[in-house]
């Protein structure tokens, strides 16, 4: 067995008395893939920063190749050789690709840089990667995200990175382009760089590592080689229960039309024909940058459709303004709760009544009802806490309260339990179920196609900004995929 | 037309410099209806002239708004530093070098301060910067009454003197701006400017340590003020405690930095775009001066040329999502 | 009891006392009651800047808009005192107004409001002048002025009930559904407007208030000082510091109006201090200059929590500039 290219010994950590990590241990070797999941707060984040220099632990060993480091800056967790793949990405827009491969080692001399190099190097490195669609001179934020993710692994590989640690790399990347990253990562593993891979998405886990950690509450739960275990098993580990039945049953029953859009287009979607029922979960599949995004905006008036016409409860209505789509009764819960779901410097009460506030309306119930019936629980001050410190999970309870203190009748959903752990996704779905069963309507955009066939009762797929197919809830993922990517696909 | 900016990197906010053309364009047929000329030799000599303390401030400014931080001190500064230079040259040749070392050690100390208030204190820059001014204004009004000292014979030619048409004032805001260019788009020190104003965590995470370049930042936009200080007490031929604040150089270089495409979030921008917003504002003036049109009338154009030309740009670049 | 008011409150409970303590007069009610007057405009001013900043923005125009506003009622009002009456609506709605441009710049046009108030400054500033010929003529009535210098009922000044009555107003605006969708506007403007609120609105609402502030301002210093070209120089930044110290922060979301208000009397007290200590008053500006970076230093040292985790170009805004 070859050495350990990383080893820590016994970290811990403490922020303002609360303990986030204690006495971890954990050990990479080269050319290995080693998984990293657990629980949201289980203190996978707060490890992968000590690794970066971000945070300094308050006790324990670091080694790296044999030699301890101890790192109070990132600059010292890079020149020893690691280097960190963020969830979100650290990227500057406004500069060039070059020159943010090069962020921070940008190669000079006298201080002056050799801009030269920096290019030819650049762009050398990206056909190793296997990128040809976009130049080093490119401006990043013309970039998709998923090649953005391609420049940051660049930026990895130009610190001659030993050891690479990816934070939920996949989270924004459509399925081909996580094969791509597959590739990318299959090819550091053969340079002898040792990846940490931290991800939600349990089937990656299998897919890519050789052996997988588990922490739960800021402790060790075990080590263990992949082969020795499955997907419920590590569930098992991450939650110290078993999930069996993921999904609840559906238990609504479907009524009439509750909106409805005909020959509903404009600048890039095409055609839309949908109608979604009261009680019945619409899924929606597609690649990414098929349009599933543009549906839901378009529908809440983000940016609205410019033909056809849309129906809310047979009326036909004029969506221009996400204004006017919660007064038609439409809720959307966005994809990125952080930046577009919540306000998080303000309290929990009042982020769940801001919707109520911004129409001035009543929410009819007290914030404590709202805010057990989406199941946020907590002490008696829970509702005035800031809604930063809360889980993603509880965040989304939040951004859900939002809007069942107005009752909407139609609620979208897109990527509901993104960036959310194994539990509280359970309690999310839950809460959806419970929606429908009381007769709301609801679209379902997720990049997980076990989630949409878990919970619709119909799936829609999108490609090339149209509507391709509408496809039975319980289809299998095969034939999701199939529509999703072949043109004949189309009914 | 962003292709192409995008191929060549032309200086985003590239408008601003169609803007000057306009500007002098219209306002030279506009002068010459008038009966003068705003091309004649004297006149662009005034517009040089008149852009110089303006455009070395504004060069200064524009490296700490890219580095995500303001300086609303510099005004006091440049007070404090024509004062420094006019006291310590007390009209003697020989002192001149050491009348500039002493403003430059003034300018230093005062951009050290600041550049530390932000990056380690982590007071907001708006506000450093603002206290630093009070305390500049507190230790002038204190120290004098009115003009003070005197500049050596010699040194008044940088305020007077033309090499050819060009006067020695716009050579000397032209070398400001080369080297903070050069600075800016060649160096390493350049690069981490941006990289910091474009995101600090950002920064941070990829291994640059933030808080020596927010204070370079500020010392370099203390020392352009610094210049123009010097610059101005060699065209008074003395120092004045009023010069900075009346010239409104701390507001005034910020918006020509903004006018020249500079983002006030940091982390985007350059000195080209600055000086075109510099130089539009100069020609303004002149067309006004020429038109002798009233100088309060001035100040309403000013301000509405600042924002309309900002709300174009804005509309312009707001991105179609 | 909001927490970011503990800091601005402790500042100011320790000047007060040592300004007590120097002068012992200062807690008969008279001397104490002259004080606020004194500390009422800047403090509406406060209050007005406190809803701009707490919605993101800023506004740079209030110190000239103080002084154009004066001007112009020293010329309408001419010693007229029938005059005063519409004069003084006048005032408010030039005040309104000028927040409606200074907001619909800003929202409409995107031109970020750290410009768009700069140039109504410079506007304003030159509007006035160049109508009055440089220097302000005319004079204001004892009416217009019974508001910045005489008293309602025996000891109790006009301002002093002005700014009661108004800020017991703040108080309830913000705890209305518009305090509400304003600070959550400050706060993540985008997740507002996906929430329904109508942030270009809200961000111009407030604007307007600043512009309402900055006229009754203007109204108790016309009454108090008098009619000169000065009486709103620098106000600005007075006010915007005033907020800050109130333990509001630049960017949006945070702090509260009472603090903005307390950070006013703050400033106020440290200047009757300073006075009563004999520093010079050149010499004031550089303690002024000194204890607010101090002030802010301590503030954002309590305030600031964790370091924030890594924010990707997804999130484009720059938190650690107040400009956006």
């Amino acid at each position: 067995m070859a050495a350990p290219l990383l080893a820590m010994r016994n970290v811990s950590k403490s922020f303002f008395g609360n303990e986030v990590l204690s006495g971890v241990d954990l050990d990479l070797r080269p050319g290995e893939v080693h998984a990293l999941v657990g629980e949201n707060g289980a203190g996978k984040s707060t490890l992968m920063k000590i690794l970066a220099g971000v945070h300094e632990p308050d006790s324990g060993e670091i080694e790296l190749g044999g030699e301890q480091v101890r790192f109070s800056h990132p600059s010292q967790a890079q020149v020893a050789g690691v280097a960190i793949i963020y969830q979100e990405l650290t990227l500057l827009g406004e500069r060039t690709v070059a020159e943010n491969v090069f962020l921070g080692r940008e190669p000079s001399r006298f201080g002056v840089i050799d801009r030269r190099k920096m290019e030819t190097e650049t762009t050398r490195l990206l056909e190793e990667l296997g990128e040809r669609s976009f130049t080093s001179r490119r401006l990043v934020r013309q970039l998709s995200v998923a090649q953005q993710q391609v420049v940051e692994i660049a930026k990895a590989l130009v610190v001659d990175a030993r050891v690479v640690v990816m934070d939920e790399p996949t989270a924004s990347l459509a399925d081909h382009e996580v094969e791509l990253l597959y590739k990318l990562i299959h090819r550091l593993q053969a340079r002898g760089i040792g990846v940490l891979y931290v991800s939600h998405r349990l089937r990656e886990v299998f897919d890519l590592a050789q052996r997988v950690t588990v922490l739960k509450d800021g402790r060790l739960v075990s080590t263990t080689d992949t082969e020795a275990i499955d997907i419920p098993g590590l569930v098992r580990l991450m939650v110290g229960r078993d999930l069996e039945s993921f999904f609840p049953p559906r238990e609504s029953d479907i009524g009439d039309v509750l909106l409805e859009a005909s020959g509903a287009g404009h600048r890039r979607l095409r055609d839309v024909d949908l109608r979604l029922h009261a009680g019945e979960i619409v899924g929606v599949a597609g690649l990414q940058g098929s349009g599933r995004t543009s549906l839901a905006r378009a529908l809440f008036g983000v940016e609205p459709f410019t033909t056809g016409e849309i129906r809310v409860d047979g009326r036909r209505t004029r969506i221009t303004s996400p204004r006017r789509a919660i007064k038609a009764g439409l809720g959307y819960v966005t994809e990125d709760r952080k930046s577009e779901g919540l306000a998080l410097r303000q309290q929990v009460r009042h982020n769940a009544l801001l919707v109520a506030h911004a129409l001035h309306r009543s929410a009819g119930v007290s914030v404590s009802e709202l805010l057990t019936s989406v199941e946020l629980t907590g002490g008696p001050d829970s509702a005035s806490r800031e809604v930063r410190f809360l889980s993603g999970g509880n965040q989304q309870k939040v951004v859900l309260a939002k809007w069942l203190a107005v009752r909407p009748r139609v609620l979208i959903f897109d990527e509901p339990t993104r960036g959310i752990d194994v539990g509280a996704k359970f309690a999310i779905y839950t809460l959806i179920r419970a929606l429908s069963a009381q007769g709301v309507a609801i679209l379902m955009i997720s990049s997980e196609l076990q989630e949409l066939i878990g919970m619709a009762d119909r799936i829609l797929v999108m490609r090339d900004h149209r509507i391709v197919a509408d496809l039975p809830g319980d289809s299998t993922e095969e034939a999701i995929m199939h529509a999703a990517v072949h043109e004949e696909a189309a009914p | 037309m962003t292709a192409i900016a995008a191929r060549v990197r032309l200086p985003s906010g590239g408008g601003v410099h169609l803007a000057l053309a306009l500007v002098l364009v219209i306002g030279a047929v506009i002068v010459a209806v008038d009966g003068g000329n705003l091309l004649s030799q004297p006149s662009i000599t005034g517009i040089l002239h008149r852009s110089a303390a303006l455009g070395i401030v504004a060069v200064g400014q524009t490296i700490v708004l890219l580095v995500g931080s303001l300086d609303l001190s510099v005004a006091y500064l440049i007070s404090l530093c024509s004062l420094v230079a006019a006291e310590t040259m007390a009209g003697q040749e020989g002192m001149v070098l050491p009348a500039v070392l002493a403003v430059l050690g003034v300018c230093v100390v005062v951009g050290l301060v600041n550049g530390l208030v932000v990056s380690l204190l982590r007071v907001n820059a708006f506000i450093a910067t603002l206290g630093m001014a009070l305390l500049l204004r507190g230790v002038i009004d204190d120290q004098y009454d009115g003009p003070a000292g005197q500049v050596a014979q010699g040194f008044q030619r940088i305020g007077y003197d033309r090499i050819g048409p060009i006067p020695v004032a716009a050579l000397l805001m032209g070398a400001v701006a080369l080297v903070a260019w050069f600075v800016l788009t060649r160096t390493k020190l350049g690069y981490r400017i941006y990289a910091v104003g474009g995101d600090v965590e950002v920064a941070r995470l990829s291994g640059i340590r933030t808080a020596p370049v927010v204070v370079t930042a500020h010392v370099l936009c203390a020392v352009c003020a610094g210049v123009a200080g010097l610059f101005l007490a060699s065209r008074l031929g003395a120092g004045t405690p009023t010069v900075g604040t009346d010239g409104g150089y701390d507001l005034e270089s910020i918006a020509a930095a903004v006018l020249g495409g500079t983002a006030l979030a940091g982390g985007k921008g350059g000195v080209v775009g600055t000086i075109s917003g510099v130089l539009l504002l100069a020609v303004l003036d002149s067309v006004f001066n020429a038109l002798e049109v009233d100088p309060f009338f001035k100040n309403v154009v000013r301000g509405t040329v600042i924002i309309v030309a900002v709300a174009v740009y804005a509309v312009r670049t707001r991105r179609p999502r | 009891m909001n927490r970011s008011l503990v800091p601005v409150l402790g500042v100011l409970a320790v000047l007060l006392i040592a300004i007590a303590f120097v002068n012992p007069n200062f807690v008969d009610p008279p001397v104490f009651l002259a004080f606020l007057k004194r500390a009422a405009p800047l403090a509406l001013l406060a209050a007005g800047q406190y809803f701009v900043i707490a919605s993101g923005e800023f506004d740079l125009s209030v110190g000239s808009l103080i002084t154009a506003e004066v001007v112009i009622a020293a010329r309408l009002i001419n010693g007229d005192a029938d005059a005063t009456w519409w004069v003084i609506v006048l005032l408010l709605v030039i005040g309104a107004l000028t927040g409606l441009v200074n907001g619909t710049i800003t929202t409409r046009f995107g031109v970020p409001s750290f410009i768009a108030t700069l140039g109504m400054l410079l506007i304003l500033e030159g509007a006035v002048f160049l109508w009055t010929d440089g220097a302000p003529r005319g004079a204001l009535s004892d009416e217009f002025r019974m508001f910045g210098r005489n008293n309602v009922v025996g000891q109790i000044p006009w301002s002093v009930v002005i700014l009661l009555l108004l800020g017991v107003g703040a108080v309830l605006l913000m705890r209305s559904d518009f305090g509400r969708t304003l600070m959550a506007t400050g706060d993540n403007a985008r997740a507002a407007a996906l929430a329904g609120v109508r942030v270009s609105w809200v961000r111009t609402t407030a604007f307007i208030l600043s512009g309402l502030s900055a006229a009754v301002a203007a109204v108790l210093l016309g009454g108090f000082g008098g009619v000169s070209a000065q009486v709103g120089r620098g106000m600005e930044f007075a006010a915007i510091t005033a907020v800050v110290l109130g333990g509001v922060a630049l960017g949006g979301g945070r702090g509260s109006v009472v603090g903005a208000m307390a950070g006013a009397l703050t400033v106020e007290s440290l200047f009757t201090l300073l006075n009563l200590l004999g520093v010079s008053g050149a010499l004031e500006y550089a303690v002024q200059g000194l204890i607010i970076i101090a002030a802010v230093a301590f503030t954002s040292r309590r305030t600031d929590e964790h370091p924030r985790p890594g924010r990707g170009i997804r999130r484009g805004r720059a938190h650690h500039s107040v400009l956006k």
